[in-house]
C-alpha cells in the first residue's frame, strides 16, 4: 500500500523521484560537453587569479608551479590598468562604438525588414535577402582585404574617384577623422543582412489576421507598422537589445584590428578598444600578464554587470521579456 | 460521398481561400510607385554587399603593368593570369593550408556538433535530477568568462595545445548559444510519448539519442553543423594566437599574415631564379586579392542554400526556453 502511495507520488512529482538508470545515462552523455565547459569555461574562469598575482616565471618551474608561488598582490594590477593614460581613451570608444553599433544595428534592419515584406515579387524579395547576407559570411581577414582595395592610398577606389575629380589623395590609414565612420559603416555593411533577415523571421510569424482586421477598420501602412509589426516583434528586439548590452565592454576584435591593418599608431586613438589593446599587449609583452589578465577580467565583470542590470529593468518594465 | 468527390470540395474549397487571400493582399499593397523605390533600394543594397567581391576578383585577374598605371581598376586595362599562375607554382603551401582548414573545419564541427546536441538532448529531458545544475553550467559562460588572457593561459600554458592543430579546433567547439538552441529544439519538437515508448523498450537513453532523437531532429544538426563549419573556415583568430609553426597555417592565417609581410608566400623559386630574384617577380598585389578569391568563392557557392538552415536556427534560438 506505502509502496504503492510512494509511486503515484513520483508521478505526479517526478522531481522527487530517486535516481534512475535514466538520470546515470543521461549523466554519461552530458559529461564530454560538461568536461567541455569545465576545461575552456570555468577553467579559465579560475586562471583570472593570476590577476591578483605577480607573475613571474619562476626559472625552471612549470606555468602553474609559478603561478602559486608568485605573491599576491591584492588589486595591484587593477590600479595600474585603471589608473593608466590609455584606460579613459578605450572605454570611451568601446563604449562609444558599441552604443552606435546598437542603435545602427536596431533601427536599419528593423525598418529594412518591415518595407522588403512589402515587395510585391517574393522571389525579388528572396534574392535582395541572400545577396544582403552573403557579407555576414566573410571573416574580417577577408573584410580587411576589400578594405584594403578601396583604401589604398595609391591604388585604391577611393583615391582614384577623388583624384578623378580633381581632388586631393587621402592617406586613409593615417588620417583618424574618417575611422570612426568607416567601422561604423564595415560593421552595418557585415551584419546588415543578417539583423535584417532575424527581424524579418519575426515578422512573418505575425498572425496575418491582425493585419486584415487592421484593414477593414481602414489602417494605413504606417499605422499597421507601428501598431501592430512594431509591438509584436517587441520581444524579439529586446532580446537582441540585451545581448548586446551585455557585450558592451567587448568590441568585434575583427573589425577594429583587423579593418584598420593592426591598429596603425596613427589611428591609435579611434581604433582602440579593450580587446585590441589586450592582444597586442598579450603579442608584444608590453604589460605584465597579471596586468592584462586584469584588464580582462575588469571587461568580464562590467559585462555581467551590464547585462543583469539589464535584464532587470526589463523584467520590471515587461516581466515577459526578460531572458533570464 | 466517394473519395474523388471529396478531394473535390476540398481542391475548390482551397481554391476559394486562395482567392480571397489573394484578394485582400491586392488591397493591402502598397502603391507600385513605392514598391518601384523599394525594390531600387534593396537592388542598390545587394551591390553594396556584392560589389566588394566583384572589385577584388578584377584585381586578382589585372596585370601588375595594369595596376601600377592606373591602380585598381574595376576594369583592368589588361588581363593577366600571372597571380593564379604564381599561386599554382606555390600549390604546395597553398594546399597545404588548404588541407589544415579543411580537417580543422570537419573535425571540428564533427566534434562540435556531438558536444552540443548531446549537451542539448540532456537538458531538454524534464525528468532528469540534474538538469538545474547542468543548465547553469551552460547558463554561466553566456554572461561571464575568463577573457582572452585567461583563455590564453589555460590553452597554451596548462594544457600546451599551441602550435598542435587542436588549439584550432577544441575551443571553438561548444557555444552556450548552440546548446540552447538545441535544448529549445529538442523540448519543443520531440514528443515524450516517443521516448517512453523506446524506454519501455529497454532502450538506453544513448540508443535512443542516436537511433530515435538524431535521425528526426535533421534541421537542427544542419544548423549547428553550418554554425560551426562557418565558424572554423573563417577563423583567423585562434592562429594568430596560438600558431608559430608554418605546418599548422591555415588559408586565413595565410591571407592574414601575407598581409602583414607580403614575401610570406614566395618560398619555391622557379629554375634559374634566386630567392630574392623570385620574391621581386610575385605579382604581388594581384596575389594578395587572389588569395582572398580562393576564400570567399567556396562560401559564395555555398551559402545560398544554406542560408534557410541558419535563419531556421536563429529563430528557434530566440525562442524563450
Amino acid at each position: 500500500m506505502k509502496k504503492e502511495k510512494t509511486a503515484a507520488s513520483a508521478q505526479v512529482r517526478p522531481k522527487r523521484a530517486r535516481w534512475t538508470r535514466d538520470d546515470t545515462e543521461l549523466t554519461l552523455l552530458g559529461l564530454p560537453a560538461t568536461i567541455w565547459f569545465a576545461v575552456f569555461c570555468y577553467l579559465p574562469m579560475f586562471g583570472l587569479i593570476i590577476s591578483f598575482k605577480d607573475f613571474r616565471l619562476a626559472p625552471g618551474k612549470g606555468f602553474l608551479a609559478s603561478l602559486f608561488q608568485s605573491d599576491w598582490c591584492g588589486f595591484q594590477n587593477f590600479n595600474f590598468f585603471l589608473s593608466s593614460n590609455t584606460f579613459g581613451m578605450l572605454l570611451r570608444n568601446t563604449l562609444l562604438y558599441n552604443l552606435v553599433f546598437i542603435v545602427i544595428n536596431l533601427v536599419i534592419p528593423v525598418t529594412l525588414a518591415i518595407i522588403i515584406n512589402q515587395l510585391y515579387s517574393k522571389f525579388a524579395s528572396k534574392c535582395y535577402q541572400t545577396m544582403m547576407f552573403f557579407p555576414y559570411f566573410m571573416s574580417w581577414v577577408v573584410v580587411s582585404y576589400f578594405v584594403y582595395a578601396f583604401l589604398n592610398p595609391d591604388k585604391g577606389l577611393a583615391n582614384n574617384i577623388i583624384t578623378a575629380l580633381g581632388g586631393e589623395k587621402v592617406m586613409w590609414y593615417s588620417a583618424p577623422a574618417y575611422w570612426p565612420f568607416i567601422l561604423a559603416f564595415m560593421s552595418t555593411w557585415k551584419s546588415l543582412g543578417y539583423n535584417m533577415v532575424v527581424y524579418l523571421a519575426s515578422i512573418t510569424g505575425i498572425d496575418g489576421t491582425l493585419y486584415e482586421a487592421a484593414l477593414l477598420d481602414g489602417a494605413t501602412k504606417w499605422q499597421q507598422a507601428k501598431y501592430i509589426t512594431i509591438p509584436s516583434i517587441k520581444p524579439m528586439i529586446i532580446i537582441m537589445f540585451i545581448l548586446n548590452i551585455g557585450k558592451i565592454f567587448y568590441s568585434d576584435f575583427g573589425l577594429f584590428y583587423q579593418v584598420t591593418q593592426g591598429v596603425p599608431n596613427s589611428l591609435y586613438n579611434v581604433a582602440s578598444t579593450f580587446d585590441t589593446f589586450i592582444f597586442q599587449n598579450l603579442r608584444t609583452n608590453g604589460m605584465s600578464i597579471g596586468q592584462i589578465a586584469a584588464a580582462g577580467l575588469f571587461q568580464a565583470v562590467c559585462c555581467c554587470a551590464t547585462i543583469l542590470l539589464a535584464n532587470f529593468i526589463v523584467s520590471k518594465l515587461d516581466s515577459d521579456s526578460a531572458i533570464i | 460521398m466517394t473519395v474523388s468527390e471529396k478531394r473535390k470540395l476540398r481542391k475548390e474549397q482551397k481554391a476559394i481561400e486562395l482567392a480571397e487571400a489573394r484578394a485582400t493582399a491586392k488591397l493591402d499593397r502598397i502603391k507600385p510607385a513605392t514598391n518601384a523605390t523599394f525594390n531600387a533600394l534593396f537592388a542598390l543594397l545587394s551591390f553594396v554587399c556584392l560589389f566588394p567581391v566583384f572589385y577584388v576578383i578584377m584585381i586578382s585577374v589585372s596585370s601588375e603593368e595594369s595596376i601600377r598605371t592606373h591602380g585598381y581598376a574595376l576594369w583592368p586595362e589588361t588581363f593577366s593570369s600571372a597571380a593564379y599562375q604564381f599561386l599554382w607554382n606555390e600549390r604546395g603551401t597553398i594546399s597545404h593550408a588548404l588541407l589544415i582548414s579543411v580537417i580543422v573545419t570537419v573535425v571540428g564541427t564533427v566534434i562540435g556538433v556531438l558536444l552540443t546536441t548531446s549537451m542539448g538532448y540532456v537538458l531538454s529531458r524534464p525528468q532528469y535530477r540534474l538538469r538545474g545544475f547542468f543548465n547553469w553550467v551552460v547558463f554561466i559562460p553566456m554572461i561571464f568568462n575568463g577573457g582572452m588572457v585567461a583563455n590564453y593561459v589555460v590553452v597554451a600554458n596548462m594544457l600546451h595545445l599551441n602550435d598542435t592543430i587542436w588549439c584550432l579546433i577544441l575551443p571553438l567547439a561548444v557555444s552556450s548559444f548552440n546548446v540552447i538552441i538545441c535544448k529549445t529544439f529538442f523540448r519543443t519538437t520531440i514528443p515524450d510519448s516517443i521516448i517512453e515508448s523506446a524506454k519501455i523498450d529497454g532502450a538506453t537513453q544513448l540508443t535512443i539519442f542516436s537511433r530515435i532523437v538524431v535521425p528526426i531532429s535533421k534541421p537542427v544538426f544542419a544548423t549547428i553543423g553550418l554554425f560551426l563549419t562557418f565558424g572554423y573556415w573563417n577563423d583567423w583568430f585562434q592562429s594568430s594566437l596560438y600558431i608559430s609553426k608554418n605546418n599548422l597555417v591555415s588559408l586565413q592565417a595565410l591571407l592574414n599574415n601575407m598581409m602583414k609581410n607580403l614575401d610570406y608566400i614566395a618560398n619555391n623559386p622557379s629554375a634559374g631564379l634566386s630567392l630574392q630574384q623570385y620574391r621581386n617577380s610575385m605579382p604581388s598585389e594581384s596575389v594578395r586579392m587572389a588569395i582572398a578569391v580562393i576564400i570567399v568563392i567556396p562560401i559564395a557557392c555555398a551559402y545560398p542554400f544554406f542560408q534557410k538552415y541558419f535563419i531556421s536556427g536563429l529563430t528557434i534560438g530566440a525562442v524563450k526556453g
